[in-house]
């Protein structure tokens, strides 16, 4: 289970395609129609690249609660 | 507080092209903000006309908009008002450098307390890319269709010889130079200039056959060297590249400073109440 969870804002994201190509474990991917997807966000290490990089602002990367220890 | 406060939310989404890397400096700008906790009541942005002016208009400051390349102009009146204001400018690479070229270098030997950034998508992009004076020798416009060949303006040699006292160069590709720039620059007290190298795909970069986003970054990415690299090169190399870093950084009298100075002697002398609101 992944530490942290992304959160795509979809009404300010534009597809440009800069997190697709910037995530270092590549967890965005453009479908067929160049819309940008969420993919495999188990694997989110957390770095912030796209956060950091995204030019509309739309994308947040938040740490889960560590439910186990209550 | 979260970068989330300072933006306008309801007016959002951006109204810049899809990868157009203007809204990272936003969001590097806003990420410096945050953690310098700026008082949005005592923030003025001043912005004039283009992609690199409208931008800050979506974030939630004091904002002026003003006419084509008068922003320094416009900012320069409002902290002789307000010197206990902090202003920042934004302004276009056209903006800062062809139409408002004269009040740039007269902001910098006044050094007047502005923070201003100059975004350098090396095109004029919302009038429909035309060569501005800092496009790359060689490249493609719709008023250079076999490509420039003026050569371009250095910002920072421009800055730094007309007498501003921070002078620094960012870029998209390595944000956390820009964002350390960006923290000093917005610290500092005096004309404090910063470029941030930005990537236009739809204008600059449709013309000039990269216009994938992430491609345009990358080649940002190939455009800049940091201090420590540039050192090693030969003057030639180095002449190609754009370096990346902090060049001037002095602390001198501030034009506020100055003013408030002699409106005391004077004070003194003719026992004249001028007061400064």
């Amino acid at each position: 289970m992944s530490k942290y969870s992304v959160a795509v804002n979809g009404k300010w994201c534009k597809s440009c395609g800069i997190c697709v190509a910037y995530c270092p474990k590549k967890i965005f991917a453009l479908t067929a129609k160049k819309k940008m997807i969420v993919e495999q966000e188990e694997n989110c290490i957390g770095c912030k690249m796209c956060e950091n990089r995204c030019p509309d602002l739309a994308l947040t990367i938040t740490k889960k609660e560590d439910k186990t220890n209550g | 507080m979260s970068i989330r406060d300072y933006v306008k939310e309801d007016v959002f989404p951006l109204f810049t092209c899809p990868g157009c890397t203007h809204g990272t400096v936003i969001n590097t700008f806003l990420r410096a903000a945050d953690e310098l906790k700026l008082d949005r009541d005592k923030t003025v942005i001043v912005c004039a006309i283009g992609c690199a002016g409208r931008t800050p208009t979506y974030l939630d400051f004091n904002v002026l908009r003003v006419t084509h390349g008068r922003a320094l102009a416009f900012a320069t009146g409002v902290k002789l008002a307000r010197p206990d204001v902090k202003v920042i400018v934004f302004m276009g690479d056209g903006d800062a450098l062809a139409i408002g070229g004269n009040h740039f270098i007269h902001a910098a030997r006044r050094n007047i307390g502005i923070t201003a950034v100059v975004l350098r998508n090396e095109i004029y992009g919302m009038t429909g890319g035309q060569y501005a004076p800092t496009t790359p020798v060689g490249a493609k416009a719709t008023t250079a269709p076999y490509g420039m060949i003026e050569p371009s303006f250095d910002t920072c040699k421009l800055a730094a010889s007309a007498g501003a006292t921070y002078v620094a160069r960012g870029d998209i590709f390595n944000l956390n130079n820009l964002y350390n720039v960006m923290k000093s620059a917005l610290q500092h007290k005096g004309f404090a200039l910063v470029e941030a190298l930005t990537s236009c795909p739809i204008q600059f970069g449709r013309r000039n056959k990269v216009s994938d986003p992430a491609k345009m970054v990358q080649r940002i990415k190939n455009m800049v060297v940091t201090k420590a690299v540039a050192e090693k090169l030969s003057t030639e190399e180095q002449a190609e590249k754009f370096i990346i870093g902090e060049f001037v950084n002095t602390r001198e009298i501030e034009l506020t400073e100055r003013y408030a100075k002699l409106l005391d002697i004077n004070k003194k002398e003719n026992e004249v109440v001028i007061t400064m609101s």
